[in-house]
């Protein structure tokens, strides 16, 4: 367990890391995006209840899915560069924040598309929505911040309390549609007992779900590679890597 | 398939337009989150190389003057 995340703090290692893992994820990603898409749009049967709208459940829900748990890796990223300075999970929660950001947007857009046939409005100042409204500004704050110092561990300490003082809300995320009335529904699936959706809709939702943590990984080593290529321009590994 | 043509896949019973709103907007920011850090490590790495040649060629001029000298 300690030499993988030893192994990972190395900047050279993760590169190398994360130039194959890109090569993998890209092409395996892209199909299971197209394919569940095709899948939800075409193939699964409309809802008895909301007709076809819902099948903007296909993009929201995966990207909710993985905006919340998003948030729970850059937190634990922020803490691991908070109390062992390790740079790489410095990197990681900067390459993190833009990708959670971007999931929350599209979670929040969808919805709000969603709620219009749905609930008559583009939107409501719903626990579930208004919370993840915050979410989406936790994200920015951490890209804000990380951003408004010259020097760089002053502003990784900032980012990291940032993203630790933000794990308060993803609780209240998960629990707001139990907690208050609300206008959201509830969850669908259900880790334990049967879930409140049929299998026709349940499969191209989990390839979905999954094609989203595909993405954000891709999309995160993405960025990790990029901001490695900035730090360690002058560096003779990255050198002799690109060459 | 559960549409029976395709400009029944357009409209879904109305819900067309919000449907296929918020898959294009999606397909929209992947595409993005995507491609800029992919285009900009081109950039970089691209950078880089052009960097190590002209490193390499400046360093055989001068190697070569020094040859010239001896």
């Amino acid at each position: 367990m300690w030499s993988i995340v030893h192994k990972m703090g190395s900047p050279p290692w993760f590169y190398r890391f994360a130039n194959r893992a890109i090569a993998w994820l890209l092409p395996i990603v892209l199909l299971a995006l197209v394919v569940g898409s095709i899948w939800g749009l075409l193939i699964a049967p409309p809802d008895y209840r909301q007709g076809n709208s819902y099948r903007i459940i296909f993009i929201h829900v995966p990207a909710a899915v993985v905006a919340l748990a998003g948030y729970y890796v850059m937190a634990t990223a922020g803490l691991m560069s908070l109390v062992w300075k390790i740079k790489m999970a410095d990197t990681a929660m900067r390459a993190l924040a833009p990708v959670g950001a971007a999931l929350t947007f599209i979670a929040l857009v969808t919805g709000s598309i969603w709620g219009k046939p749905t609930w008559g409005a583009w939107w409501v100042w719903d626990a579930r929505i208004t919370s993840m409204l915050i979410l989406f500004f936790l994200y920015l704050g951490v890209m804000a911040l990380s951003e408004a110092f010259d020097n760089k561990a002053a502003a990784a300490k900032a980012c990291a309390v940032l993203s630790l003082v933000g794990t308060v809300n993803i609780p209240i995320i998960y629990k707001s549609v139990d907690w208050w009335y609300s206008l959201h529904q509830p969850a669908s699936i259900k880790f334990t007992g049967e879930s409140a959706i049929d299998t026709s809709m349940l499969y191209p939702l989990l390839l979905m779900i999954l094609a989203f943590y595909g993405l954000f990984a891709l999309s995160v080593l993405l960025r990790m590679r990029t901001e490695l290529l900035l730090t360690y321009r002058q560096s003779a590994w990255l050198n002799a890597e690109v060459s | 398939m559960y549409f029976e043509t395709w400009s029944a896949v357009w409209q879904m019973d109305g819900h067309g337009p919000y449907v296929w709103a918020a898959y294009s907007l999606t397909a929209f920011v992947i595409f993005l989150l995507i491609a800029s850090p992919w285009f900009r490590a081109r950039q970089l790495t691209q950078a880089l190389r052009d960097d190590a040649h002209r490193r390499a060629a400046k360093a055989s001029l001068t190697g070569e003057n020094h040859a010239s000298e001896a």
